[in-house]
């Protein structure tokens, strides 16, 4: 297991739909960095599926953002995705919306939980 | 010999080596064991928490939300105002290491600075309070996920060791100390096998030994007795010839006879 700090790692990541994001940005996560690339997504009904997934693989491949906040709507449609990411850092952390309150049975991470358990 | 061994030659030495190797690996696994069960503890004790955080942060949200909405319905759309102030992260994570049973796990903490003049222009017609208050509610909100990221990385973090854990102790019981013990038996076996070796040809030394002895000890026998029976016949001989030619005892050899008697004419 590496022992690196990950000192560098400073950001909250977001992808969620509009309202949301406002909440979120209005607590200060929001950076848009020196190359224009924000830390955030915002989606609505013209967002397509791959813009998704790519904002969400870009971000977890940047080195400065320690965690990714998704609306469980939003990673419902990106299930594949999240499934497959294994990775401690960023970690991914699915949050309700105003519209779908939050589902523990959907949630990737608990999935792998009850993997292990058979709960 | 069933089973893989390790390629040794069968000295008492190597036995010795392989007895301690033996020992080492049976200690290495129940300290491993142990560890893997501490951490399943320790495990399942922040899979509990998680569960409540993530129920927790669901209303904490909900609320977060309305207040938003209130927001909304007081001043109006703000989220494009919102969007375009975004430009430098006022609420940042730092990550420190703390040590649970053996493992290094990471843990953040929210870092808010002071938040400069970020949202100054924002509610600057109506709803200025509205929205410092849903901020703080907000921030509030933010806060508890990232302690909830933080439980969440420490779980995925542990799983993978508790995993490598268990591969570890299962690789030690059914591979190596059973390699360990074949090749302990098959010394053992090489061992005995020299020693019956050894044993035998002392045994058939002796054996040879013994027979060589009484070999010669019959050849000796045989000499003596043989020795005996030629003086005694030259004794027998020389006795007949002083009494005349009366009573001859078989054939007389002549050329053995030494004491001619004189001719006396």
């Amino acid at each position: 297991m590496s022992q690196v700090t990950h000192k560098s790692r400073t950001l909250i990541a977001a992808i969620g739909d509009e309202d949301t994001i406002t909440g979120l940005l209005l607590a200060g996560i929001g950076d848009v960095d020196a190359h224009q690339r924000a830390n955030f997504l915002v989606v609505d009904a013209k967002t397509t599926q791959e813009q998704i997934e790519e904002a969400f693989t870009s971000f977890s491949r940047r080195k400065d953002i320690a965690i990714i906040l998704i609306n469980q709507h939003i990673a419902e449609d990106i299930r594949g995705v999240l499934d497959e990411y294994k990775a401690a850092f960023p970690t991914v952390l699915e949050i309700p919306s105003k519209d779908h309150p939050y589902d523990p049975l959907k949630d990737s991470v608990l999935k792998r939980v009850q993997l292990l358990f058979g709960e | 010999m069933s089973g893989a061994r390790d390629n040794v030659f069968p000295t008492r030495m190597n036995l010795t080596v392989t007895k301690t190797r033996l020992k080492g690996a049976q200690t290495g696994h129940s300290l491993l064991k142990r560890k893997s069960e501490a951490l399943t503890t320790r495990f399942r004790v922040i899979v509990r928490k998680i569960e409540d955080a993530k129920l927790k942060m669901g209303k904490v949200m909900q609320n977060a939300s309305f207040s938003l909405a209130e927001v909304a319905y007081i001043t109006g759309d703000i989220s494009y105002q919102v969007r375009e102030s975004a430009k430098s992260a006022t609420f940042k994570v730092g990550a420190k290491q703390e040590n649970v049973s053996g493992v290094m796990l990471p843990a953040f903490e929210s870092q808010v600075q002071a938040s400069g003049g970020q949202f100054e222009l924002t509610g600057l017609g109506r709803g200025g309070q509205q929205i410092q208050k849903t901020r703080a509610v907000y921030i509030k909100a933010v806060e508890m996920l990232v302690e909830l990221a933080s439980l969440q990385t420490a779980f995925v973090i542990l799983d993978e060791v508790i995993k490598l854990t268990n591969r570890r102790v299962n690789a030690i019981e059914y591979v190596i100390i059973p390699r360990i013990e074949n090749t302990i038996s098959y010394i053992n076996s090489e061992l005995d096998e020299l020693d019956r070796e050894e044993f035998y040809r002392l045994k058939k030394i002796q054996g040879k030994k013994k027979e060589r002895a009484a070999n010669a000890q019959r050849e000796l026998e045989r000499k003596a007795t043989e020795k005996l029976a030629v003086a005694d016949d030259s004794n027998d001989d020389g006795g007949n010839d002083n009494h005349g030619a009366a009573g001859s005892s078989g054939t007389r050899n002549i050329l053995s006879e030494q004491n001619d008697s004189d001719i006396i004419f």
